[in-house]
């Protein structure tokens, strides 16, 4: 009876919410480099997102990992500053700048106060377009990421996310890591560094988003001072859409810990896919709901046999799984495992209508709440513009959501959702499971 | 820029007179709730988070993992709530909840809409009055905890290690046991230890309420009075007098070698003052000690001597001084396997000795105060991030008046400060040395002595890794990376590094909704590889729900 009362009271109030409509502005440099920008003065600084298409999918297929280590260098060094001097100047004007690398993206997070804007991007300039690549930072960042690669290979949750990749996407880009192998980051040279930087980084990849105090015409100028260097195109072509391999089988990797890493995964929907927002209310229910999920509820409260299962739709820019994962106890991983095939299929008799309208409740009111912080807000445009969507994308999105029907949601779980598609890789050393693949 | 560190020590020239910063306020309710209100109306967002001022380490012997095993079962149920169903009504209500617990501490929060912390701190008032706790959940939730435990700690060699070390580091305090429990004493909780320990130590006289976010103090009050006003203390509530550790006088040495290590990491840790009350100047100079020793692998002491050289894969300092009696400083050192173990420690030794003799580089030293009065401004854009400031410091019996006044406390540090914090936490005094080893390929995993002590949490200018406040859950862009600013008065020393069961599970994907590219869906079958993850760091001590 407090369920009901509560559940009235979120209805009631979320009648009331007024949306608060988030402007993007579309900016274009006096360069001609295009930015999305939200506007925020309250703060003194900017936060600024840059993403290069591609990522490290476009490695030659020879050099892999070297878009990974040419990334992780980019700080290391740059024009007249060596690592060390370079360092020194981003921490004297208290700015930063991250370098990361995806299979989608070269991103670059950036952030510095207002009045040291300018000093500032001038570093970032330099290390995007006058990286030194050091011989000495070159074998110091080598031997780090070769400890990284290690670390993933003795890591089960590791060793199951590049077992998975492997299975699913085979020989594409993805199907690999993106650092490579301790002998491929070996074989490495300077030369194959500076051909990789010019693989990723022009300006015909590049995606900017800016949030905080800077207005459109300052943007312009900050993104030319940055960027105006870089090469126009870059040399190496975007790779294919992946086609996903996964065919339903289960493999066990052996592993000696009292846990099994379970991942496991099937096709999944495009982010333009007209039932896309339907698969996503589903996909909430199933899996996606923290605490309050389908699975969360029949695996982790009801029989306590995980700390925590969860599923997602996973969306690349070349390819998508629904997937998901969980970590149980050696002994009783069979029964996990059975129980995950059991809810997957029940999805397609459909879910409750209290059941969907918790989960649109929660889609469309948590949304919002991403939005409060310049931080946060470039990372959620930079995300937008890399999937292909529209700026107007935040302020429809919930609709989106809103229309989908229980009906809708019914027709994609059968459509959709399959039990015997569903790819399982286990880490450790489970019992009760049938190796089917190896 | 030097005009403008002029002007920013201008307004900050006076230490320990720090004024409530705009927008934060400060009340206390008749019944003993201390609550603190941050407004921030650029989202209209809430963090509603409730501290209570008791932790693992208030444990009696025996029961380890009691207070982390209550944490959990606080989400079963009021005479109003079904078990479940606070969590369940949050997220029908768009927002998101958990918790954590840590030596010091146990904290709820919920990250809702603005218009419905009505809602949520009703329910955070009712299971503070009114737990109830079902037969048939007790038992589930303690296999939960188990299998928390096997996930975090029993699956991971350096959280197992960290564990054993922090056995040796205290010989009598009990941040020698660990957050989440020794697993014999986990299977043996019962329900009745659960509800003993809420009986005993869940009331408004030991909790900090802090709200965060598109409110008004105004609001907030009158909707705590209304929600928690009414809950009687409990005078017997406070946590007693610890253990305290004796003084320690042998120095003392741990090596476990294990095949799932991928390389020899070596740490050096010995037990130091904390922050207290109005007596915070050491404790900020080891935060700055930290910060010049091992910050970045570029410009701290510990990199440009190992890590540029070659010598190390990636050194660290952590120092948190949050927590309610002496913590650690610790050193580490990652190296590549392969590498003689005595000559990576005579290369430690040699800075660490090179280190006090010289003391700190004035240039150095301005950077770091450079960023600090930087993480000032930076701070402002997490609301989230600094409701776990007040609230961690609160909990560990500072007042708001120190948490204020720790940014300038940390301005005011010398180098003469700094040599003495040097003296201090690395001049000799007897630590622990513990060295977590790969296994030769074949060699069976082997325990050769026991260790761990990592309760040290980063200090915040090292890693973007550290802070903030846990993401929304299971959600790429809610995963937005966290400011570092440790440094300006808040590393939340207790951030879930797994905010949710959802982000937990391995492999566990992440809606591709709006995602976030610096922040690969976890799960995504994309075998992608951190490019730099810290080799030198421990696991964080708390655990989440």
């Amino acid at each position: 009876m407090i369920r009901s009362f509560l559940s009235a009271l979120a209805l009631v109030l979320f009648a009331a919410l007024p949306a608060r409509a988030i402007d993007i502005q579309e900016v274009t440099s006096p360069g001609g480099i295009t930015a999305w920008l939200v506007e925020d003065d309250s703060i003194p600084f900017v936060a600024l997102e840059i993403a290069f298409k591609g990522g490290a999918s476009v490695d030659a297929p020879d050099k892999r990992g070297a878009i990974n280590l040419m990334t992780a260098l980019l700080e290391e060094g740059a024009g007249d500053r060596d690592a060390v001097a370079f360092a020194q100047a981003m921490e004297e004007l208290a700015a930063s700048a991250g370098f990361d690398v995806s299979d989608d993206a070269v991103s670059i997070s950036f952030r510095a106060l207002t009045e040291n804007r300018d000093r500032a991007a001038d570093l970032l300039a330099d290390a995007l377009t006058r990286p030194r690549f050091d011989a000495d930072a070159i074998e110091r960042v080598r031997a780090q990421v070769q400890s990284s690669i290690r670390a993933q290979d003795s890591d089960p949750q590791g060793i199951a996310s590049k077992e998975m990749a492997r299975r699913a996407w085979g020989d594409h880009p993805y199907g690999s890591v993106i650092s490579g192998t301790e002998g491929s980051v070996a074989a490495l040279t300077r030369d194959d560094l500076l051909a990789a930087k010019d693989r990723v980084l022009a300006r015909d990849r590049v995606l900017v988003s800016a949030a905080g105090d800077i207005d459109a015409e300052a943007l312009g100028m900050l993104i030319d001072r940055i960027l105006g260097g870089l090469p126009a195109q870059a040399t190496a072509p975007l790779p294919p859409k992946a086609d996903l391999k996964l065919t339903g089988e289960t493999v066990v990797i052996d592993w000696d810990s009292p846990q099994t890493v379970v991942s496991f995964a099937q096709p999944g929907l495009p982010m333009d896919h007209p039932d896309y927002f339907a698969a996503f209310v589903l996909n909430h229910i199933l899996g996606g709901g923290g605490f309050s999920s389908r699975l969360m509820e029949e695996i982790r409260e009801k029989r306590g046999l995980t700390y925590g299962v969860g599923t997602g739709l996973s969306n690349m820019v070349l390819g998508e799984t629904w997937a998901g994962g969980m970590a149980t106890a050696n002994d009783r991983t069979g029964e996990a495992v059975a129980l995950v095939r059991e809810v997957w299929g029940a999805m397609r008799e459909g879910v409750t209508e209290q059941e969907l309208h918790d989960a649109k409740t929660y889609l469309t009111g948590e949304y919002p709440l991403r939005f409060d912080g310049n931080r946060r807000i470039a990372g959620i445009l930079s995300g937008m513009q890399l999937m292909g969507m529209p700026r107007d994308y935040v302020n429809t999105r919930n609709q989106k959501i809103e229309a989908v029907t229980a009906e809708d949601v019914e027709r994609v779980a059968r459509e959709v959702l399959d039990p015997g598609k569903l790819e399982f890789v286990l880490v450790g050393r489970p019992e009760g499971i049938e190796a089917s693949g190896s | 820029m030097r005009r403008t560190l002029a002007f920013l020590l201008a307004t900050a020239a006076a230490p320990a007179l720090a004024e409530m910063p705009p927008g934060v306020s400060h009340f206390t309710l008749g019944n003993g709730l201390e609550a603190v209100v941050i407004e921030d109306h650029r989202a209209p967002v809430v963090v509603q988070m409730l501290w209570y001022k008791i932790g693992s380490a208030d444990e009696v012997p025996g029961k380890s993992g009691l207070a982390h095993y209550l944490e959990h079962l606080m989400f079963k149920g009021t005479e109003k709530l079904d078990a479940g169903e606070l969590s369940k009504t949050v997220t029908a209500n768009g927002g998101m909840d958990n918790a954590f617990t840590s030596y010091d501490f146990t904290t709820y929060f919920q990250r809702i809409a603005s218009d419905r912390l009505d809602l949520v701190m009703g329910m955070e008032a009712d299971r503070m009055a009114n737990l109830r706790i079902g037969e048939d959940d007790w038992q589930a939730e303690r296999q939960v905890v188990l299998e928390e435990r096997a996930q975090r700690t029993d699956s991971d060699p350096r959280a197992l290690f960290a564990e054993e070390r922090s056995a040796v580091q205290f010989y009598n305090h009990p941040y020698g046991r660990p957050v989440i429990g020794w697993r014999g004493e986990m299977e043996a909780l019962t329900r009745e230890d659960a509800l003993k320990w809420y009986e005993d130590h869940y009331a408004p006289n030991v909790a900090v309420l802090v709200v965060a976010g598109d409110v008004t103090a105004d609001e907030v009050r009158a909707l705590a009075e209304k929600h928690y006003g009414p809950i009687p203390p409990k005078p017997d509530a406070p946590r007693d007098a610890r253990p305290q550790e004796p003084e320690q006088r042998a120095e003392r040495r741990m090596t476990m070698t294990d095949p799932r290590v991928p390389q020899p990491v070596l740490t050096r840790s010995v037990i130091v003052p904390e922050r207290n009350p109005g007596d915070q100047k050491t404790a900020a100079a080891l935060t700055v000690l930290a910060e010049l020793l091992g910050g970045s692998p570029q410009t701290s002491f510990l990199g440009q001597r190992l890590v540029l050289t070659g010598q190390a894969l990636g050194v660290g300092a952590w120092y948190d001084g949050l927590s309610v009696d002496p913590t650690t400083f610790a050193v580490t050192m990652a190296y590549a396997p392969g590498t003689d173990d005595a000559a990576a420690e005579a290369a430690l030794d040699a800075a660490i000795r090179d280190f006090l003799a010289q003391g700190p580089d004035p240039a150095h030293l301005e950077r770091v105060k450079t960023q600090l009065r930087a993480a000032r401004i930076y701070e402002r854009d997490s609301a989230h991030g600094r409701a776990y400031d007040y609230g961690q410091g609160l909990a560990v019996g500072l007042t708001v008046g120190d948490v204020n006044d720790w940014p300038d406390i940390l301005a005011a540090v010398t180098p003469e400060d700094v040599r003495a914090a040097a003296e201090l936490a690395l001049g000799g005094r007897a630590g622990v040395t513990s060295l977590l080893k790969p296994a030769a390929p074949g060699e069976a995993a082997m325990v050769q002595a026991a260790a761990g002590a990592g309760e040290a949490a980063p200090v915040a200018l090292t890693g973007e890794a550290t802070g903030g406040p846990a993401p929304a859950m299971g959600d790429a862009a809610g995963a937005a990376p966290a400011d570092p600013q440790a440094l300006g008065g808040s590393t939340p020393a207790v951030v879930p590094d797994v905010p949710s069961p959802a982000a937990t599970a391995p492999a566990a994907p992440v809606p591709a909704d709006t995602p976030h590219p610096a922040q690969p869906a976890p799960a995504s079958p994309a075998a992608s590889v951190a490019p730099l993850a810290d080799p030198a760091q421990d696991p964080a001590p708390e655990q989440t729900r």
